[in-house]
């Protein structure tokens, strides 16, 4: 299954729970810059829940590489 | 006197058929043994590996006529040990394939693997038919004979090398690399969620899409196994390369379904970016042995179809 390793969010309501780290920025680009950081770092995937919210994913264990 | 003329001919007779089958033996064993654009097995240890093995094959069938001739039973029984011996191909084949595979950027998967090792198996069967039947006529009519059956079983072997091609149960059509915001798209088919707009350009620039639209419904099930798919997409990216790098899990190509109709959409970006030869690549893929199932010979559509 694949696991959510990061969270980056415009809006901190928008997030709940301690299940990974969460990067709040201000502006959009930044939310994709940090996105781009984090991705490059985390060797993970970057998804946008088109709610001004991007997660990381992990999907090495879900079959996909 | 003559007695032993004879025994002396008799003996020269199994050897000349020994020698044919043998011949026979590792011809097909080098007809079956192409290393083509996957580059598998690997030249040059590779093909000195099954070539060697081909020898022993040959060996093991041609003498096996002579043998069960003379009534020497226990000498027949080790045609077992080369069926052992064979099987441990298999899985010599399968283990270095599977350790291989950890390396590639787009990894064959173990259904492929798996026929990959099946093939080698069972060609070296074949191997041993061909130089059997060689070895069988011409021990029992003339060596002419022999050679006759030799080149007979060589083009049976022939029609054993090579099994169904994606073609064969698929139209495989291009089709275009949709980008709405951060949905991937290929022709209708939704493939995945890309979130950095970095990367959706990148998509829109250098990625390409295939549909496959299955024939029937035995290669709508073939079309959705998860090992046929990523055959095609390691095929694919040999063939055209491959535009990733470790580390960038988000350029994985990927092939999804569409579950409504059974069409399989292809997402690659690829070094080459050239459609029709992506779509030429997909209908040369080999349909997988153990990726092929016939729910259409089950008893069940069959009822289904008396009730109608």
């Amino acid at each position: 299954m694949s696991s959510i390793i990061a969270i980056v969010t415009l809006q901190e309501n928008k997030v709940r729970g301690g299940g990974a780290p969460t990067f709040y920025v201000e502006k959009q680009e930044d939310l994709q810059h940090t996105a781009f950081t984090l991705e490059k770092i985390l060797d993970a995937t970057a998804h946008d829940l088109k709610n001004g919210v991007m997660i990381l994913v992990d999907h090495k264990n879900s079959g996909k590489h | 006197m003559v007695a032993n003329f004879i025994n002396h001919l008799l003996q020269q007779h199994y050897t000349v058929a020994v020698i044919e089958g043998i011949i026979f033996g590792v011809l097909t064993r080098l007809q079956l043994l192409r290393t083509d654009y996957r580059q598998y097995p690997t030249y040059p240890h590779g093909k000195i590996i099954h070539i060697s093995l081909g020898v022993i094959a040959a060996g093991l069938g041609a003498i096996a006529v002579p043998a069960l001739l003379e009534k020497n039973y226990t000498a027949v029984t080790f045609l077992t040990v080369g069926a052992q011996q064979f099987r441990d191909v298999r899985n010599m084949e399968r283990e270095s394939l599977t350790r291989i595979d950890a390396m590639e950027l787009v990894p064959r998967g173990a259904t492929y693997i798996e026929g990959i090792a099946m093939v080698f198996e069972g060609r070296n069967y074949l191997v041993i038919f061909a130089a059997f039947v060689t070895s069988l006529f011409s021990i029992t009519f003339a060596w002419y004979w022999g050679i006759a059956a030799g080149i007979a079983a060589l083009c049976t072997s022939l029609v054993f090398r090579s099994g169904k091609n994606i073609v064969q149960i698929a139209e495989v059509t291009e089709a275009p690399v949709i980008v709405k915001g951060p949905d991937l798209y290929v022709g209708d088919i939704y493939i995945m969620n890309i979130g950095l707009e970095d990367t959706q350009k990148l998509v829109e620039k250098h990625g390409l899409g295939v549909i496959l639209t299955p024939r029937n419904e035995n290669s709508k099930v073939t079309l959705a196994n998860l090992g046929q798919r990523q055959a095609i997409l390691h095929d694919l990216s040999t063939v055209l390369g491959v535009y990733r790098d470790s580390g960038e899990p988000s350029l994985v190509p990927m092939a999804k379904l569409d579950l409504n109709d059974g069409r399989l959409a292809v997402f690659l970006l690829p070094q080459v970016h050239d459609s029709g030869k992506a779509v030429t690549a997909i209908k040369h893929v080999p349909v997988l042995e153990s990726a092929v199932r016939l729910p259409s010979e089950s008893a069940a559509h069959d009822t289904g179809k008396a009730g109608k």
